[in-house]
């Protein structure tokens, strides 16, 4: 099923151009994400970033462009059954969890496994409380969804996530929806994924976090790449005054920063 | 609310299981003052009874029918191919709002009396056109009852299931139909209860059952006072039939709310 290409690059977006109705979303993305690289995506809301992720597991469908996902060209699925074997391989965070209230947390884990990819039970079982004790959350595994704090069943969501044994994971400002409180513990399930090795694509308002994991940062406004580059590059480097102006806005104060300006 | 519901105070549960027994208390404390009337009574139950065992069937199997197919087509009314979805948001619409009584009548007198299965002819008896004459209603009210529950399910839900690589009909039955069973089950017993309640409609087409029995006790008696307590029984019998569907539909809300 893979390609072995002469990179190592597993996700690749070539002048790729959005748009939901008249609105132009995307502009023209070009962005290439190596294999064990964590990427992460900044910059003002209703810049696109967080569809650059849906395009990636063809959640949405570019107009023109291409998209490259480990040798698949994602733009030219046609059939919803290549859509679903993309997503097997992608596995995708969101802001709001979105975790199945009916189910408990090990069942939220152990759900697509078994019935999508038709592992044994035990295994999968094995295999969802690895990845709890990953997120720290071994002593939830019985919990119902509701029972746990924002943070919790984010990390619940990252583990059910894992559980498909995903090529790369897309996160999409997963820690937005957060208390404070509890951004932290979050940011640490992730940070151990990155050093592991886990390719990951971020959408975050988590500055300083951006900066301390990313291989690559990227700058998107208007549904345009305006840079991309090393974090010191972008965060302390750059010479365009539109990045300077929104990471130095961001960052002024100390502790987690978060920004206000929501979904 | 929900905690109002669990910890009410014990006066309020007696009064009402005296209340949930009152009907069959006058019926028994009457026919104690008056055994010439008690005896006429004691007489007829067990006619009553198999009456009752009727409207019981009818309701049981009203249901069972209706549930399967009114989920099935609760369903298709959102399939996205309109020459599916189509005919079965009319037949929803047309049903739904129909009575009960019309679509009695209208399968007692339009389906056959008998019929033919290889040859053999076999009877159809009017209480399983009463059968399907609740069925459908309720197929109705079912499929409305579905196609509620699963719209009422965050969309945010759907696309978890699809980020996970879920197809749409897996995310259906795994993710999406799992949820709506516990908000569509109190809606369900209200349905539930009030075809239990329509199956005495079945009377009027000459099915044997409560109704029908009751009135046939007291033209056979002729004494105005066991006519009263006849109807008082049948009311008794459905009351203690339909309420404790209510009672528990209000649990289940509340529990479902808890959770």
């Amino acid at each position: 099923m893979t390609n072995p290409s002469a990179d190592t690059a597993i996700v690749k977006l070539e002048d790729v151009h959005l748009s939901f109705g008249q609105t132009q979303v995307l502009k023209g993305i070009d962005l290439t994400i190596n294999k064990g690289d964590a990427v992460s995506i900044i910059g003002p809301s209703g810049s696109g970033k967080s569809t650059i992720l849906r395009c990636i597991n063809a959640l949405v469908q570019p107009q023109s462009g291409r998209i490259t996902v480990d040798g698949t060209r994602v733009d030219q699925l046609t059939k919803e059954s290549e859509r679903i074997a993309l997503r097997k391989r992608v596995g995708i965070v969101f802001q709001q969890y979105n975790l199945f209230p009916h189910l408990t947390v090990l069942d939220n884990i152990v759900l697509a496994p078994t019935r999508i990819l038709g592992v044994d039970r035990r295994e999968a079982e094995k295999l969802a409380r690895e990845l709890l004790e990953k997120v720290r959350l071994s002593e939830k595994a019985d919990a119902y969804p509701g029972q746990l704090s924002g943070g919790q069943q984010q990390r619940v969501a990252i583990a059910r996530a894992l559980a498909m044994k995903p090529e790369l994971v897309l996160f999409d400002e997963v820690t937005s929806a957060l208390d404070p409180e509890t951004v932290g513990e979050v940011l640490w399930v992730i940070r151990d994924l990155i050093r592991d090795g886990m390719t990951s694509i971020l959408v975050t308002h988590e500055m300083r976090f951006a900066e301390e994991i990313s291989d690559t940062v990227v700058f998107t406004e208007n549904g345009r790449i305006v840079d991309h580059g090393s974090p010191e590059q972008i965060f302390h480097n750059s010479d365009n005054p539109r990045i300077r102006q929104f990471v130095g806005g961001l960052s002024g104060g100390r502790g987690a920063v978060r920004d206000g300006e929501g979904i | 609310m929900t905690t109002a519901t669990l910890s009410q105070p014990t006066s309020h549960r007696v009064l009402r299981n005296i209340g949930f027994l009152a009907l069959p208390l006058i019926v028994i404390v009457w026919s104690l003052a008056d055994p010439t009337l008690g005896r006429e009574v004691l007489e007829w139950i067990p006619y009553l009874a198999s009456g009752f065992m009727m409207n019981i069937v009818i309701a049981v199997l009203a249901m069972l029918l209706g549930t399967l197919v009114g989920a099935l087509f609760g369903i298709l009314q959102l399939v996205p191919y309109r020459l599916v979805r189509l005919p079965v948001v009319a037949y929803v619409q047309l049903f739904r709002n129909a009575p009960h009584l019309v679509l009695i009548f209208a399968t007692t007198y339009i389906f056959p009396f008998e019929i033919v299965v290889f040859g053999h002819y076999l009877p159809f008896p009017d209480w399983i056109k009463a059968v399907i004459g609740l069925a459908i209603p309720a197929s109705a009210y079912v499929a409305e009852i579905t196609r509620g529950a699963i719209l009422s399910i965050p969309t945010t839900q759907w696309e978890a299931a699809k980020g996970l690589g879920f197809s749409r009909g897996q995310a259906l039955r795994w993710i999406i139909l799992p949820q709506c069973l516990r908000r569509s089950l109190p809606p369900w017993m209200n349905v539930a209860a009030s075809i239990t309640m329509g199956t005495a409609l079945a009377s009027l087409v000459g099915v044997h059952e409560l109704l029908h029995a009751a009135t046939d006790a007291s033209t056979a008696v002729r004494r105005l006072d066991f006519t009263i307590i006849a109807y008082l029984v049948v009311m008794a019998a459905f009351f203690l039939l339909c309420y404790p569907i209510s009672r528990l539909t209000r649990r289940l809300e509340a529990r479902f709310n808890a959770a």
